[in-house]
């Protein structure tokens, strides 16, 4: 009785210990995709398809799958986004708003809005006022990337801001 | 343009004859139903006529070549080899030998004879059962010649409905997004053809952006969401007269619209500050009505055949799902409760199933299940694929599929397909450039 619940508990610590390496392993490989600067967690982070409205301001952020919140490195690129704004009050913006490819036409255009509203109400809370932005959701009829990978989505879900003047 | 040209149709015989032959369309296609479907024939004075304005050699030929196909689409009949026939086709018309006939294994017979009448094309043709040994259907149609192809459709959708008991579904049309380019700037058009892909014909000029275009219930116009001046809206189009005009003018994006039943209304999405919610609008007097008022994302509605119930997808449960609802946006009801997300559930025809797309471990689906959500079956597993509509007799649905690209991007396509209800007989509508968005008409009638 007693040698089968030490063997029994053994069982239990090795699969335990198996479960871990395995999580362990999956680690990594999250990890070696983060060293090449691209992603975290879902999230674009990589500057290879980003442009500048200015020096020090890029025209977009970008989010997880299904998802429009803004990342901490999304706040910031609007928080410039929202300076420069400031200094340059005759500029107008759209804010286009779109989705990867992963998803039904119909949602992925709501989707797309309501991305671009999430950027649109952050430039607001820094003093942007709503007469200069509008919303232009494409869904995901213009990716940027035609990749079909998780790197190219993740490109693809996005709110650039263009100027409308 | 669809062409409301009278057809006239006269019953040769009255055919209320008890036939053997029997096909079930609801087991799938395992057993088609052999058949030989006869040239039919013409007289030498009539093919000249019809050659010189119709610039087609033997229109008897071309007509049967429209049944045979449109049959053998359908995966439940199996038109047998002409190169076996033995009868000749003006005698197998007068009366067939069955003997031959059954010897190759036919076990129904299409024949039929075309004449050219005062300037018109007469087109009568006859339906035998081999194993009984008589006829069981004779008409005949009379139309200016260049309906000719909408006759060897009207045929085919008799010969399915003696045979099977439900109505056809082959004088019928598709309009879709006709797409070109490369995926980062696809140039889309809307399209419309016949249902076997003849007389295709482009519609927009691929000017702005188009997408979701969709048949209202007498197949004469299109509500559709358009691009145009960069302002994403829904629009209508008179496919006969090419007049076009916005419809969901609010103040942000309208999209995803379909007709009601009836076809007095738009029932569409509508986008602001980061909420979708669903509205109608009625077309006569320009109403609009708010069904659904939620934060989340509310869209694709889609009425049921009696126009008391919508259903839809929200993400209000934190993901996409498919909902129910009166019409007036009471009693909101979830029905898909399986992995996954669920999107564009569009109510059969016939009122007892809903199809959807469903994503799931990155795989899409269309699949359909009962109005209540119960019963679900998924037809058809692809990389990508959705959009399903529904033929007018509910058995067949059609959808787009897009294929995966390579690292460098290359080698997307977008192409429609459709699939029998019963998860068979998937096959590629040919299109002459890439397609997306199909929505299947009604029957055009005659």
């Amino acid at each position: 009785m007693i040698l089968s619940k030490i063997f029994k508990n053994t069982l239990l610590l090795l699969a335990a210990c198996l479960v871990l390496s395995a999580c362990a392993t999956k680690k990594e490989v999250t990890t070696a995709i983060d060293i090449q600067g691209q992603m975290q967690s879902d999230v674009y982070t990589g500057t290879d398809t980003v442009e500048y409205l200015a020096d020090g301001v890029p025209d977009r952020v970008f989010f997880a799958t299904n998802e429009s919140v803004l990342t901490t490195a999304s706040r910031e690129t609007l928080r410039a986004q929202a300076a420069w704004l400031r200094k340059n009050s005759s500029i107008n913006i759209v804010l286009e708003g779109h989705a990867d490819e992963r998803g039904t036409r119909e949602y992925n255009l709501a989707l797309g809005e309501r991305r671009a509203n999430a950027a649109k109400d952050y430039l607001m809370t820094y003093g942007i006022s709503s007469d200069r932005i509008s919303v232009l959701s494409y869904g995901k009829e213009r990716p940027v990337d035609g990749g079909s990978s998780p790197l190219a989505w993740s490109k693809n879900r996005r709110s650039v801001t263009v100027k409308a003047n | 343009m669809i062409k409301r040209l009278i057809i006239f149709c006269i019953i040769l015989i009255p055919t209320n004859v008890f036939a053997l032959i029997e096909v079930d369309i609801t087991r799938g296609n395992m057993n088609p139903l052999p058949l030989a479907v006869s040239p039919l024939s013409i007289d030498e004075n009539s093919r000249k006529s019809f050659e010189k304005i119709l610039k087609k050699e033997n229109i008897g030929s071309e007509i049967s070549i429209i049944v045979e196909n449109n049959l053998r689409s359908s995966g439940i009949f199996e038109p047998l080899s002409k190169d076996a026939f033995l009868q000749a086709p003006d005698i197998a018309n007068l009366k067939p030998r069955f003997e031959d006939w059954n010897l190759i294994k036919a076990q129904a017979l299409i024949t039929g004879k075309v004449s050219y009448v005062s300037e018109r094309l007469r087109v009568e043709f006859r339906l035998w059962d081999i194993l009984a040994g008589r006829e069981i259907m004779a008409l005949a149609f009379t139309t200016v010649p260049s309906n000719w192809r909408r006759v060897g459709h009207i045929i085919s959708d008799k010969i399915y409905e003696r045979l099977t008991g439900e109505k056809g579904y082959f004088d019928t049309r598709i309009i879709y997004v006709a797409e070109e380019g490369p995926k980062t700037q696809r140039k889309k058009k809307l399209a419309i053809m016949d249902q076997d892909g003849a007389n295709n014909k482009f519609l927009t000029l691929g000017n702005e952006l188009v997408l979701t275009p969709r048949f209202n219930p007498t197949s004469q116009m299109v509500t559709y969401l358009s691009y145009f001046k960069n302002l994403p809206r829904v629009y209508l189009l008179d496919i006969e007269t090419g007049t076009q005009e916005v419809v969901g003018d609010f103040p942000g994006m309208t999209f995803a619209p379909r007709f009601s039943p009836d076809g007095k209304k738009i029932i569409m999405s509508f986008a602001k500050d980061g909420k979708s919610d669903i509205y109608t609008m009625d077309l006569e007097n320009r109403i609009v009505e708010r069904i659904t008022n939620h934060p989340s994302i509310d869209t694709s509605p889609s009425y049921s055949p009696n126009g008391k119930f919508i259903a839809f997808n929200s993400d209000r449960s934190g993901y996409q799902q498919i909902y129910i609802m009166k019409n007036d946006g009471s009693e909101i009801k979830r029905i898909s409760f399986g992995n996954g997300i669920y999107g564009t559930p569009v109510w059969s025809p016939r009122g007892d199933l809903i199809a959807f797309t469903k994503l799931h471990n990155g795989k899409f689906y269309i699949g359909v299940m009962r109005t209540d959500g119960t019963g679900e079956r998924l037809l058809t597993e692809n990389y990508y694929q959705e959009a399903p509509s529904w033929s007018p007799n509910g058995r067949v649905l059609i959808f787009y599929r897009e294929t995966k690209t390579n690292a460098k991007g290359e080698g997307f396509s977008a192409k429609l397909w459709s699939i029998d209800l019963t998860g068979y007989n998937e096959r590629l509508v040919a299109t002459p450039t890439d397609a997306s968005d199909p929505s299947w008409s009604s029957l055009l009638g005659n």
